[in-house]
């Protein structure tokens, strides 16, 4: 689906409507919400109220007894989690997060402020839960659950990435990513869920990637990979899966096996190996790293998902997991398996083979972060690396929200995009790092029928590639994620045309001096390296 | 309505303590109310306080706002990013005590272009400061009043506190960063946009609360005059269990005493909560060392797993066929 032009979409008014917010109800517009579970997928997970519905329809085919459902679920919620409970008692609403969700600075819909998201259920808190908000209602500042609240909420929690940048600045860390993925939990329990989220999840779970390829067709996918690596570097390599006693379980999101430029990160992380002689192994049951599961707020999807990496470590009898590049999964990696599919007391500490590293941070989960494991490797001089290979490229790095802020990992691969591009450059330091915005499509919502609210909630990135691209000629940017990979390409077309969208890993792949490699003349998508192009024979 | 009814309850609090006073009911408003109100904070304070801490905390999920401790060559963020407790103490001490996350705060502005540009905005981390900070000055030169002999460090308190002397009595400028925050925040309140459309009859009551605590208190002080030596016999009286009521005590003074006893009555079923809250904040009161310490789930979810054998029977045919390796 098209999105308005850009000129149509900047016309954003931040300032609030006349009629107050519990008056107003969300309209249904194409482009700003994501079409409904299919019903199979519901049944898959083995969740609740399987059937075709449409979001747009009068009737939502809910279960007669939805709000009590809904009512009980979030008692037992309230119960099961301090953070819900503290969250739903103590905001003051002084507003400080209103501008920093990149949906509210992209559509001015107040209901995209944080705290009005927050509110939408804090609401339903009050009225149905104190005594407060029974007797006094809105003077209270309590509602009742009716269809139009669970409507509204089903359209606002799914206007939401979990990126976290609010709770960052709010002073109580108030996080709007633990609301809304109760928010999602309690709307599962009466069947509304989208299926961007829903049909990776089944994926993930029956097949083991989130496309639902097939292990054999995978294993021609990689063969594909290996002809093209080989075609570049001259360099023939063997990708190992399923191989027992392997020392290193690789899980990478399976978005880079099927999507450009995903892909040619994918490639990148093949060579290194290779390259190192690394004795890993990859499994097509296990070969998911992200987690559309956790999307759900259903954490028993997170776990069903996350425990097949744990489940194929142990069976195959590797030391240590190595994690590729990936947002969201990376938040479940680092704040979650370990309390959720561990403990991981059949591995060992990893330990880097080539330079000896021991990573002491990673000593109980066992499972590292690629960059630290390369950034590692460049400062050891482990590996040899040629920048003019990336000649032409000037970098920046997009923080993807996860590993930013549920996690830190900062400084690791920017170590390593300096370390393999000729020019690098950050963007301005209120919109990276900590700080850094959402490529507007995340938790689920990287679907088409989403696009205007992708292109709304991605302008903040956007504008802040647009800066240093006019500022410093920036025309590629680089990033550790892949719904970030395959999201910020349509984002660049839209707000900024011209700058390419990479992972950390292919720019390492690009710079990466292998033995027994051919003359490069052509990167890893097959475009010549200025000045390395191939010399014309009848010149 | 939403700002005019809570001003007009407000209202309405003083002069029912004002009309408690005029007939003669200084034994309800001096003693019972006062007794009532403290134990209603107090229970309903723990009360609130125990049902937080009675649900668990599933998972370890700090907001981390700085790098990680990883690599030995990277350079740890330990306060933004704590890795140990130490180091989660030292954040949370720059929270509660100089709003950390407040002072980071951001204006975002869209302008022509299309272009968003960011700059800090301290407004509101300033006036929550004031606001703060001179509710603390406050309350502890209130001590005065409830401890016989007066602590030396209320003494010296009061001694700062009132260095800008001009005439008799001596200016609190407590008293005065009191009201300074409070209307700072009110008028944030109603004069951003957004702010306003976000906020509630429970947002607004408390602060017309605690301005009409203040205005009584500064009347009471500065204009008012009322016996206070009658006012720290009875307030004395409270404190040690032995209540009395002086005769000649003016109804500023019950007016004041009684818009402080509805605040605290008020505080625990309220946003004034965050006071507790903000230490039992799981985004900001554990530490960023997932990784290394395993954080245990007390309701682990059990749930049916798709084992490696049941996938290898969906695909046996096509595993052998391709050949990949089977158990």
């Amino acid at each position: 689906m098209a999105a308005p032009k850009p000129n149509e979409i900047i016309m954003i008014d931040h300032k609030p409507p006349k009629k107050w917010w519990m008056d107003t109800k969300p309209t249904f517009r194409q482009g700003t919400f994501s079409y409904p579970s299919k019903p199979k997928n519901i049944e898959i997970l083995d969740m609740w109220n399987p059937r075709e519905w449409n979001p747009v329809d009068e009737d939502w085919k809910l279960p007669d007894d939805w709000k009590e459902r809904i009512l009980e679920g979030f008692r037992d919620l309230l119960k099961k989690y301090r953070s819900l409970k503290v969250f739903m008692d103590i905001c003051v609403r002084c507003g400080a997060c209103a501008d920093k969700c990149h949906y509210f600075l992209g559509s001015g819909d107040p209901k995209n402020m944080p705290v009005l998201r927050a509110e939408l259920m804090r609401s339903v808190y009050r009225g149905e839960f104190t005594k407060a908000g029974q007797l006094l209602g809105r003077w209270a500042g309590g509602r009742e659950l009716t269809y139009d609240v669970l409507k509204e909420w089903f359209y606002y929690f799914y206007q939401c990435t979990q990126c976290r940048r609010c709770s960052l600045f709010c002073p109580y860390g108030i996080d709007t990513a633990e609301i809304d993925l109760a928010g999602r939990h309690l709307l599962n329990l009466v069947g509304c869920n989208i299926n961007w989220m829903m049909e990776p999840a089944a994926n993930c779970f029956m097949v083991g990637n989130h496309i639902g390829i097939q292990p054999h067709s995978l294993k021609d996918m990689i063969d594909f990979f290996v002809d093209d690596i080989e075609e570049v570097t001259g360099v023939k390599i063997e990708v190992p899966f399923m191989k027992k006693g392997a020392e290193i379980l690789f899980v990478t999101p399976s978005g880079d096996f099927f999507a450009d430029p995903g892909t040619y990160t994918f490639m990148g992380y093949l060579m290194l190996f290779h390259e190192l002689g690394l004795d890993y192994t990859m499994s097509y049951y296990a070969a998911e790293g992200g987690n559309f599961g956790f999307f759900t707020g259903t954490i028993e999807n997170a776990k069903k998902l996350n425990a097949k990496i744990y489940a194929e470590a142990k069976r195959l009898g590797v030391k240590w997991i190595l994690g590729g590049e990936c947002g969201h999964m990376w938040r479940v990696v680092h704040q979650y398996m370990d309390t959720l599919t561990g403990p991981a007391d059949f591995l060992e500490v990893p330990k880097s083979p080539i330079t000896g590293t021991v990573f002491e941070n990673a000593r109980s989960s066992k499972i590292v972060h690629i960059t630290e494991f390369t950034a590692d490797l460049i400062k050891h001089g482990a590996i040899n690396l040629d920048k003019n290979r990336n000649a032409g490229i000037t970098a920046t790095f997009h923080d993807s929200c996860n590993p930013a802020r549920g996690m830190g990992l900062f400084d690791e691969p920017r170590y390593v995009v300096k370390n393999v591009v000729p020019e690098f450059y950050d963007m301005p330091e209120d919109t990276i790092r900590e700080k850094t915005f959402c490529c507007g499509s995340g938790s689920g919502l990287n679907n088409d029928e989403f696009m205007e609210m992708r292109m709304r909630g991605g302008l903040p990135r956007a504008n802040a590639v647009k800066y240093v691209n006019e500022r410093y000629g920036v025309n590629t940017l680089s990033c550790i994620c892949a719904i970030d990979r395959a999201v910020l390409p349509p984002l660049m077309d839209y707000w900024v045309p011209g700058v390419t969208v990479t992972g950390v890993h292919e720019l390492v792949g690009n710079a990466l001096v292998m033995k027994g490699e051919k003359k490069r003349t052509v990167n890893l998508r097959q475009e010549p390296i200025p000045g390395m192009e191939e010399e014309e024979e009848d010149v | 309505m939403r700002i005019v009814m809570p001003f007009i309850i407000v209202v309405g609090l003083a002069l029912t303590a004002w009309a408690g006073w005029a007939i003669h009911l200084q034994g309800f408003f001096g003693v019972l109310v006062p007794y009532a109100a403290a134990l209603i904070f107090v229970a309903g304070f723990c009360k609130k306080v125990v049902d937080w801490a009675k649900s668990p905390v599933p998972f370890k999920i700090p907001t981390t706002a700085g790098q990680q401790k990883s690599l030995p060559w990277i350079k740890h963020s330990n306060i933004e990013s704590p890795f140990t407790t130490g180091q989660v103490i030292i954040r949370m001490f720059f929270e509660v005590f100089f709003f950390r996350s407040l002072f980071r705060n951001l204006k975002g502005e869209l302008r022509s272009g299309p272009s968003l540009i960011y700059g800090p905005t301290k407004w509101l981390w300033f006036s929550a400061i004031l606001f703060h900070y001179g509710f603390l000055l406050v309350i502890l030169h209130h001590l005065r009043l409830a401890i016989h002999p007066v602590p030396c460090c209320v003494d010296l308190i009061d001694k700062v506190d009132s260095m800008f002397q001009i005439g008799a009595p001596p200016i609190y400028l407590s008293g005065f960063i009191l009201l300074l925050g409070v209307t700072a925040l009110f008028l944030r309140r109603i004069l951003i946009p957004q702010v306003r459309y976000i906020s509630l009859v429970n947002d607004y009551f408390p602060l017309f609360l605690i301005m009409g605590i203040v205005i009584s208190g500064m009347l009471m002080r500065y204009v008012i005059r009322t016996d206070i030596v009658g006012v720290k016999a009875l307030i004395m009286g409270l404190v040690t269990f032995h209540p009395v009521v002086p005769d000649g005590i003016g109804a500023i003074f019950y007016i004041h005493l009684f818009l402080v006893c509805c605040l605290f009555a008020y505080f625990p079923f309220s946003k004034l909560m965050h006071m507790g809250g903000v230490f039992m904040s799981p985004t900001r009161n554990l530490p960023n060392n997932n990784r290394a310490e395993r954080h245990v789930n007390p309701w682990d979810p059990k749930v049916k797993l798709h084992t490696y054998e049941e996938w290898v029977e969906d695909y046996r045919d096509k595993l052998e066929e391709a050949q990949i390796p089977i158990d």
